[in-house]
This record gives C-alpha cells, sequence and structure tokens, in this order.
C-alpha cells in the first residue's frame, strides 16, 4: 500500500506531455497500481487467514461434522451386507415376512460380526432399537449361536424371539440399509416411514418434536414481546433525557447485561422459589397465606421472567442508540400542528425507531430460541426449549436424533441471521 | 424531560405515571441482582430475610458463606481454571481477531461478505449447538477433558467481539496516518506499533474483556467438553444450582457482580476514551 | 492347606512386587466417575480415602459425570481416548456399553476377592447382580418419600396408592422425568402385582394404562433429573412428596435432620456398581484397586456412610453403625424385612428394549 503511494511519483523528462505514465521503475501506471493493489490483497488475506483457518477448522468444521452425525448411518449396511442385500427383492409392504435366505444371511452376517468385532453388533442392535423397540433383545437372542446355528434359520428366529416374525424389524433392516438416512430428519419433524415407504405422521402419543419447536418459537416471541413491552419506554425515557443522566441511567442496563448468566438465573430461584424472596414476603405481609405459596419457578413463569430480563439489555441497547438520534423537535412540531399527544406519538415518533426495534427483536429472538441454562435451570418441565431435547439426545442413546434437531435449529438461526443482516448488516453489531 | 407549564392534569398524571413505570423497570433490571449482595451475608441457610436482618442485628448476618466459599478446594479450583482458561483464550482471540480486523479494514477482499459471516458464527450458533458439536471434534482430536480443549473452543467463541469491537474502531480510522508514516520512512512494524496499535487500543483492550467475560461466563461448551479438572466457576455454580443450593452460591454471586461492575467501568471508560480520541465525541 | 498358604504367599509376593513398581512409577493418578453429592462422599470415605492413605503415592479423582456416562464413554472410545479409569454405572447402561465393547468383560471369580468366608464371587455377590462387564457394589432402591411437615399429624400417606391419590393427601409430587420406575408405580398403584408388571408394560395397552395412571396426577407434578435434587425439592417445601433414591433421601434426614418419611411400599430395588472402560492406560491398576475396593469388608464399611446395601451376601452381617451418627444402619437398608415387604425389582432387559421408545412417550407426555 505504502509502496504504491511512494510510486505515484510521475516521470517528467518528457516535458509534460501526455505520454503513458511510468513509475520510477519504468513500469506503466495502471500495472503498478495493480500489482500494488493485488499485494494489497494478498496481505489483507494474510492477516485475516490465521482466525479464518482457525475458525474453519475449530468451529466449522465440527458443526459440519455434527450434522453429517445425522445423516450417518453405518451400522447396518456395514454389519449386515449379506441381509441387506437378501432383502432387496422382497417387498416390504406386501405382510409378509422375507424369505428363508435373508434368515440365512442374517446368520451368516452375524456369526462373521461376532468374530470380528463384538462392539458392532452392540452398535446394531442399539441403531436398529432406535427404530424397532425390542431389536436389541431381539439381536441379542440370536447373535450369541448364529455360529453353531443350521438352518432352516426362519423358524429357529421366530422361536427365539417373536420380533422376527413381524415384518416391522425386516423393513428397518432393508429401509435404513444405506450409509446415510434421512429417518432422523423425519423423526425430528414427527414423521416416519409407512411400510410402503412413503412419509406419515407418527401417532399422536409420539409426537413430540413439532410441539416443541413450536413452544420454543412461542415462548421466544413472547419473552420478545416483553423486552419491547419492558425495553421500549426506559429507552424512550433515556432517550429524552440529557446525555449525563442517561449515561447514569444507563447503568441499570448495563449491570444486568455485564453479570454472570448464572449469577442472574440464580438470582431469580433465590426471589422467585416457595421458599424465596418474594413469596416470603407476601407471607409475611399476610398477602397470602402459608400454604398458598405461589409456583413461579421451575416451570414455565420461571424461564419467561428470567429471560426476559437476562435478554431486556439486547433490546434496550440498539432500541436506545437509534432513539437518541431522533431530533425531539419532530414531536413538538407535530403537536404545534393541533395533534394530539397519543396521535403525535403514533404516527411521527412510533415509525422512527422501528428499524432499531426490529434489530433488537430479531437478536432477541435469535438468542432466545436457542437458549439452554435458563430454561434447563428453572424452567422445569413446562418451561423446557428444544435446545434442552438435542442436550438430552446428543447425550442419550440417539446422537443421530439429537444432530437432526440441532441442524434444523441452525437452519431457523440462520434466517434469521440473514434477515438481521438486511436490517443492520453484521458488521453494524453494537456492544456494550 | 420536564413537565410543560401548560400541561393538562392529565398529561401531568400521565407524565407521572410514566417515570413511575420507567423506575419499575429499572427496579426489575437490577433488584435481582442487588438483593443476593445482603443475603450472602445471611447467618442462615436460607434464601430469604431472616428477622434479624431485617432488625439489622449484627447476629443476623455472618461471613459463613464466604468462609465456606474460600475454604473449598472444589470453588477455589474452579476460580483458578476460570482466570486460566479465560486469559488464554483472550490472549489467543485478541491477537487472532485483531489481525483479522485490520485485514478487513484494508481492502475489499473478495468474498468479503462470507468471511465476515464466518468470522462472526460463533456468536450466531447457539451454544447447545456449538457445544454439542465441540463435544464430537475436541473427543475426536483427543483434546476432550483437557485444558487445550476448553481454551480452543472459548477461543472461538471469543474472537467475533474482538473483530466487531476492532473493526469499529478502524471505522474512525484514518489511513493516511500510516501512510503519512511509510512516507517519512517508518517500516511497516514500526508503523503499527507507533501509530496503528494507540489508535486501536482503546477497542483491543474492550475487545478483549468482551472475549474474557465471554470465556468467563460460559457454561454450555464447558458442559460438553470439560472434566471435572477443567471447572470453571459457571460450571461449579450449575452444580450448585441443581444439586445444593446453599448461598455459598451467592456468596460467590457477590463476588462475581463486583467483577462485572470493574469490567463494566474499564469498558465504559475506553469507549469513551476511543470516541474522544478519534473525535467522535464531544466528551 | 499347604496349597492355600501357597496361594497367600503368591499373593503377598504379587501386592509387593506391585507396590514396589508402583512406588518406582510414582503418582498413580486414577480418574473414577461417580454420581456425586453423598454417594460420591460415602465411596471416597469407604474405599478412596483409607487406599490413598496405605498407598501414598496414589491418587483418585473424582468426577460425578455417572449420568451421562454411556454417552461420554462412547465418546471416548470413538476418538480412542480413554482418560477415564472407573466408572459407576447402573447394570442396564453396564449392559449397552458392554454388548459395544467400550467396557471391559470381567471374569469375577478370577479379578475379584473371594468373600471373607472364601466363598467365590460368583456366588458371594447376590443373585442376578453380576453383569459380563459388571462388578456390583450396591443394592439400592427408589422410593417414595415425603416432607412430615406437609401433612396433619394422623394422616400420613403409607403407600404407592396414597402417592397417587391427590384427594386425601394433596400437595406437589416430584418425579424424574424419565419413564422407568414412574410407570411400574402407576401400575402397581393401578392394582397390578408387582411380579407381573413387567409383562403388563410390554404390551401397548399395559402401557396407555401407566399413563392413564399417572394422569391423575399429572397437574401436581413436578419433574427432577439427578438424584441430588429431589431431596432439595422436598427440604424447601416445593413439594410434598417426591421420589428419590433411598441414600440420598436417608442422608438429607438423618445426618441434616429434615422431617423426611420414606414409603417402603413398592420400592423399586436395583443394584449399582463399577464397570472398567476398555483400553484405559491404567487398566492393571484400576482392576488392583477393585479387588480391595469390593472385598467383603470394603463394601461393608461403604453402608456405614450411606443407607445402600452392600451386593455381598458376605457383608451384610458386617454392616455396623453409621460413622458419623453412630445409628445402626441395618434398618434403614431396602433389603432390611421391614422394608422389603412389596418391592419391585428393576427389570433392566426390559428397559434396555424399551427405553427408547418409552422415554420419547414419557417426554411427550410431560
Amino acid at each position: 500500500m505504502a509502496q504504491a503511494d511512494a510510486s505515484m511519483e510521475l516521470d517528467n523528462r518528457s516535458g509534460g506531455s501526455v505520454e503513458k505514465m511510468v513509475t520510477a521503475d519504468g513500469l506503466p501506471l495502471k500495472t503498478s497500481l495493480r500489482r500494488a493493489e493485488r499485494r494489497s490483497k494478498l496481505f489483507a488475506f494474510a492477516l485475516v487467514a490465521p482466525l479464518l483457518g482457525f475458525l474453519l477448522i475449530v468451529f466449522i468444521f465440527p458443526m459440519a461434522q455434527m450434522m453429517w452425525r445425522s445423516v450417518d448411518n453405518p451400522q447396518i449396511i456395514n454389519t449386515l451386507p449379506r441381509t441387506v442385500e437378501a432383502l432387496e427383492a422382497w417387498n416390504p409392504s406386501a405382510e409378509e415376512l422375507p424369505p428363508e435366505e435373508a434368515y440365512a444371511a442374517l446368520n451368516a452376517d452375524l456369526a462373521e460380526g461376532l468374530e470380528r468385532d463384538r462392539g458392532a453388533i452392540g452398535r446394531l442392535q442399539g441403531r436398529l432399537n432406535n427404530d424397532v423397540s425390542g431389536a436389541r433383545a431381539a439381536v441379542r437372542s440370536v447373535a450369541g449361536q448364529a455360529g453353531d446355528r443350521s438352518e432352516p434359520f426362519k423358524d429357529k428366529f421366530i422361536e427365539a424371539n417373536a420380533l422376527w416374525g413381524e415384518p416391522a424389524i425386516w423393513r428397518v433392516i432393508q429401509r435404513e440399509g444405506r450409509p446415510l438416512t434421512a429417518s432422523r430428519y423425519l423423526r425430528a419433524l414427527d414423521r416416519e416411514y409407512a411400510p410402503d415407504g412413503s412419509i406419515q405422521m407418527r401417532d399422536e402419543g409420539q409426537r413430540t418434536y413439532v410441539a416443541l419447536f413450536m413452544r420454543t418459537f412461542a415462548l421466544s416471541a413472547t419473552i420478545l414481546g416483553l423486552t419491547f413491552l419492558l425495553g421500549f419506554p426506559i429507552s424512550y425515557y433515556m432517550a429524552t433525557l440529557p446525555m449525563r443522566y442517561a449515561n447514569l441511567l444507563m447503568i441499570f442496563v448495563l449491570l444486568p447485561f455485564w453479570t454472570s448468566l448464572l449469577v442472574r438465573t440464580s438470582a431469580w430461584i433465590v426471589l422467585l422459589q416457595q421458599q424465596g424472596v418474594i413469596n416470603s414476603t407476601l407471607v409475611g405481609l399476610g398477602i397470602i397465606g402459608d400454604d398458598q405459596r405461589l409456583s413461579m419457578v421451575y416451570n414455565m413463569t420461571g424461564t419467561i421472567v428470567a429471560m426476559t430480563h437476562i435478554l431486556l439489555p439486547f433490546m434496550v441497547l440498539p432500541l436506545y442508540s437509534v432513539m437518541r438520534g431522533i431530533p425531539p423537535s419532530y414531536m413538538r412540531a407535530a403537536k404545534g400542528l393541533g395533534a394530539k399527544p397519543w396521535t403525535a406519538f403514533r404516527r411521527v415518533y412510533f415509525p422512527q425507531p422501528l428499524p432499531g426495534v426490529a434489530a433488537g427483536g430479531v437478536l432477541v429472538f435469535i438468542i432466545s430460541i436457542g437458549y439452554y441454562i435458563t430454561p434447563a435451570l428453572v424452567g422445569g418441565q413446562s418451561g423446557r426449549m428444544i435446545s434442552n431435547e438435542i442436550a438430552r439426545h446428543i447425550q442419550g442413546d440417539n446422537p443421530g436424533l439429537g444432530a437432526a434437531i440441532a441442524t434444523l435449529l441452525l437452519v431457523c438461526v440462520m434466517i434469521l441471521y440473514w434477515v438481521y443482516n438486511r436490517l443492520v448488516g453484521a458488521d453494524n453489531l453494537k456492544l456494550g | 424531560m420536564a413537565v410543560p407549564t401548560y400541561a393538562t392534569p392529565l398529561e401531568k398524571l400521565w407524565h407521572y405515571t410514566f417515570r413511575l413505570i420507567c423506575w419499575l423497570i429499572f427496579f426489575f433490571l437490577v433488584a435481582p441482582i442487588i438483593i443476593m449482595m445482603p443475603l450472602s451475608f445471611n447467618a442462615q441457610p436460607y434464601f430469604t430475610f431472616t428477622l434479624e436482618m431485617l432488625e439489622f442485628n449484627p447476629q443476623g448476618y455472618s461471613m459463613r458463606w464466604y468462609q465456606e466459599l474460600f475454604a473449598s478446594e472444589s470453588w477455589m479450583r474452579s476460580i483458578r481454571n476460570s482466570f486460566v482458561i479465560g486469559i488464554a483464550a483472550t490472549l489467543l482471540a485478541t491477537v487472532l481477531g485483531t489481525l483479522a480486523a485490520l485485514g478487513l479494514s484494508r481492502a475489499k477482499l473478495p468474498g468479503k461478505g462470507l468471511i465476515m459471516m464466518i468470522l462472526i458464527s460463533p456468536m450466531v450458533v447457539p451454544l447447545i449447538i456449538a457445544g454439542a458439536g465441540m463435544f464430537f471434534f475436541l473427543s475426536s482430536v483427543n483434546l476432550a477433558n483437557t485444558f487445550l480443549g476448553v481454551v480452543l473452543a472459548h477461543t472461538a467463541l471469543g474472537t467475533p467481539f474482538v473483530v466487531i469491537t476492532v473493526t469499529a474502531t478502524l471505522v474512525g480510522f484514518d489511513h493516511s496516518l500510516t501512510r503519512a508514516a511509510a512516507n517519512l520512512g517508518a517500516s511497516p512494524t514500526r508503523t503499527f506499533f507507533k501509530i496503528t496499535m494507540p489508535l486501536i487500543l482503546p477497542g483491543v483492550v474492550s475487545g478483549g474483556l468482551f472475549a474474557f467475560i465471554t470465556s468467563f461466563d460460559e457454561i454450555v461448551v464447558v458442559l460438553f467438553v470439560a472434566g471435572v479438572e477443567q471447572r470453571t466457576i459457571p460450571r461449579e455454580m450449575w452444580s450448585g444450582i441443581r444439586e445444593d443450593l446453599s448461598p455459598t452460591i451467592l456468596a460467590v454471586a457477590t463476588l462475581l457482580v463486583l467483577l462485572s461492575i470493574m469490567l463494566l467501568t474499564t469498558v465504559e471508560l475506553l469507549r469513551r476514551r476511543s470516541e474522544r480520541i478519534r473525535g467522535m465525541s464531544p466528551g | 492347606m499347604s496349597q492355600r498358604l501357597l496361594k497367600v504367599i503368591g499373593a503377598g509376593s504379587a501386592v509387593s512386587l506391585i507396590a514396589m513398581s508402583a512406588a518406582q512409577a510414582q503418582d498413580i493418578s486414577l480418574t473414577v466417575v461417580s454420581w456425586g453429592g453423598a454417594y460420591t462422599e460415602s465411596q471416597v470415605r469407604a474405599y478412596h480415602e483409607p487406599w490413598m492413605e496405605m498407598n501414598p503415592d496414589w491418587e483418585i479423582i473424582n468426577d460425578d459425570g455417572s449420568a451421562n456416562a454411556l454417552a461420554g464413554l462412547r465418546s471416548q472410545s470413538e476418538a480412542g481416548n480413554v482418560t477415564w479409569d472407573l466408572v459407576d454405572m447402573l447394570p442396564s447402561d453396564a449392559q449397552l456399553a458392554c454388548e459395544e465393547g467400550i467396557i471391559m468383560p470381567i471374569d469375577h471369580d478370577e479379578m475379584l476377592a473371594d468373600g471373607e468366608d472364601g466363598t467365590p464371587p460368583s456366588e458371594d455377590f447376590l443373585e442376578g447382580s453380576l453383569g459380563e462387564c459388571f462388578i456390583p457394589q450396591i443394592i439400592y432402591s427408589t422410593v417414595v418419600t415425603y416432607n412430615s411437615e406437609m401433612f396433619e399429624e394422623g394422616n400420613y400417606p403409607e403407600t404407592i396408592e396414597d402417592f397417587f391419590d391427590t384427594e386425601n393427601f394433596p400437595g406437589r409430587r416430584a418425579i424424574q422425568n424419565r419413564p422407568a420406575v414412574n410407570m411400574e408405580w402407576a401400575l402397581y398403584a393401578d392394582g397390578v402385582d408387582p411380579e407381573e408388571i413387567y409383562d403388563v408394560l410390554a404390551t401397548p395397552e399395559g402401557q396407555d394404562r401407566a399413563f392413564a395412571k399417572l394422569d391423575t396426577i399429572k397437574d401436581d407434578l413436578v419433574f427432577w433429573e439427578e438424584g441430588a435434587q429431589s431431596p432439595q425439592l422436598l427440604a424447601d417445601q416445593e413439594v410434598s412428596f417426591a421420589t428419590g433414591y433411598n441414600g440420598r433421601i436417608f442422608d438429607a434426614a438423618e445426618v441434616e435432620g429434615q422431617p423426611f418419611e420414606i414409603i417402603w411400599d413398592g420400592q423399586v430395588v436395583e443394584f449399582d456398581g463399577w464397570v472398567v472402560p476398555a483400553d484405559g492406560e491404567n487398566v492393571d491398576e484400576v482392576m488392583e484397586y477393585l479387588y480391595w475396593a469390593t472385598d467383603t469388608q470394603r463394601l461393608a464399611d461403604q453402608a456405614s456412610y450411606i443407607s445402600y446395601g452392600p451386593a455381598r451376601h458376605s457383608s451384610q452381617d458386617l454392616v455396623g453403625q453409621h460413622a458419623d451418627l453412630g445409628i445402626d444402619m441395618a434398618e434403614h437398608m431396602p433389603t432390611h424385612p421391614d422394608n422389603y415387604f412389596a418391592p419391585i425389582e428393576l427389570n433392566n432387559e426390559f428397559w434396555t428394549d424399551w427405553r427408547d421408545e418409552l422415554a420419547e412417550r414419557f417426554n411427550n407426555w410431560m
């Protein structure tokens, strides 16, 4: 960059005639400039590269790896290759069992698997059991003696475990006997494969995640609404005060913003629990009886109150900075022209900070739909959100399902982030 | 916002009601944090004010929860861990983030939008997803349950804040200053340390503080990737809240609030200094 | 006789050899994963501390990750980086881990100490407690408990049926956020014989019946996740009843003096014990430690710190008094005849098969 400037000394020997402009080292100026620009670009990229590389390895790759888990499906095809092949011709939608060859192939696969890698059989059991309850016991009951068993296999299998006499488990082996699967996404959307391979809703009692996504959105929307209701007046109030006072009041917003999340969450437990400050005060003042203590924590109320408190600064900060820039003369003018105060506010003032409202709103919504800690600590059952379900599955028996739900959540967040970007631009994020 | 003399009684009423509402909201914001502080001196293991406390009887107050905190090996270890991890992650994040911000401000990089999106992503991706991803990743490279693993994860989470704050200081940065320095014969390194650095320093430091508080307050990733040896203060509080809610937590919380007041003050002073240097604010 | 002598000498010299090599190696550090709280405390006092006193160069680090131990073991094994040396686990998780090859198979007679009376481990451990990779340690039970301050004197609940009776025994109830144990109780309260509970539960009708029974108290339910939470909820009077592990309840009631009463009717009993991660770095040291830590006296010792029954027959008579309180522990054990009148034995095989599906349905129902 510096060189580009230095090289701009023009060659004046030609007596001012407009010839090709060249630099001191004889290169045409255009080329030199282009080179300098390229060098500068390279240099800039070299500065960005360490962080970019670091994040690609330590952050983006792990995300991709986790998403991969939502479709990765090696257990069946790797452990039961012959069985999958033998099932190719079988029609899953007919209520018939597969032919004897399939049972023979399964027996051979199990015998070999047991010999080669016993753990693989265990993982296979776990994988099948994700889709068919009892499959674990079914495999266990036939795997042990697979090496010593002779034909005919079909009856022996059915005798060992009745599940082998039902098409359901075979359908799963056939359908899921592929290296990649979409079944976890179906499950995450409360859907499943019908026997004929079409997609249908799961039974009423098993529909979980769509409702939970909805609840997460509803809770986030409620929290968003509350942060707006509480954030708008104080932002407005601060924006109308002289800078000195506004800065002082800002401490009330910034102190919670800088205080540890866990501290704020435990503060709410202390306040809201049955033996906590609020209940004890109410009982002490005789407003409620000792046996009428309110349940305000370990339920949805707890989640909403604590999260509104935690996210309020995220609404106030952008709102305030927009409102500060709105000249108060507009309102005065409107009133001077005869508008009633309420009309003046609604028609003249309110539309102006809307971009700030949108920015703060999307931010609050993005943060709250992915929230984990506060719902887990104060939410009880009714205040649970989708992230709690992700955590449960990732550390449970079906991490693939957890990964699928996480991916869906990530897609939602990315869409919102895109919206946010259109509204304010990522580099315009303001902190503190 | 004084009431104009010509205001109708109704307007006056509204004016005062509005103020009252605002003060109630401010109260809502700080009361929970403030109320824990005296409770941490409770002589009884309760989360409510005892009669003695309300009568300001010294018997109602004690330092027992602070003594318990400082006598507890696991709390002390978590405090040590939080600082070690926080400082290491902050240093890494600050260096990486500052360099990247300088690069981004220099030239029109091709694909700047995409690069920016990647650099900001750790701030946008929900922590639960980041935690789950890190859990599998760090396990697969033998870094689960290690300090290095937690530090790397926290560095990633902290860098966006550094990038954003430093970029913000660079917005008002006059590039002709570095060109002038170069023209006067200063080497690029010298230019950086003599010209660029002092000007962007407030942004770097406040970015660093954000990175520090991010690590210091982070719990989700720690839940997934840290072993018992790497437990930080928030992780210890998590166990405390879930298993054994004793006022020791309030003692920790009180200390943390004091720390956040310190950090808040520092960041605020830095912001003002930065604005003054760049001539963007009169104050 | 002489053979026995030889054995003793052999064992003695082996121990001293190991001790010498250990002294040379210096600082053996084991990471032991357990359940945290009063339970880990009892293991520390009965096993870890005495052992470290005898072997000053050993260090035992406690990690309370047992609730997610299976996920942890899976990821460590997948990564080929096993950092845990010894894990306290439920037999159902141990069975899965064993089948997946991520924990070590155990030859109990070979690897563990004989009972003090010379009975080989395979006979000395309680019937049905040994698993292929599982070394039982305790027998514990999940019980319903109430806070007696929340009920009027003379009208205390006594049975699981009372727990489901919100009319005569009002108040909120805390249960664990998983189907196991709760569904058993629902059927038991609905009149199913303890012996037949799992046969009923394996049918769709039986599952519907259990959920229908749970529905009757749903409005009063609060859910807990980790063992330490239920005594906490009960002590804070957030709930009047809570289900919980009998040892933790004992700890809260006797050590902390909380007014808790256990309903022993329908207690759900289960074993808990150790597993050794396969491919750990310190497998030999762990086995050396386990040989000692699971012998007759040690298992009996643990019962001095928490009211869980030792998993060996030979330990039963050695159960003495609580180390701090000096009260007799025998009557607080789940297996004491006064308590063991209507037990439900948790069926782990049932739950390894059904937990995916029922956990989802239960979760949905909550």
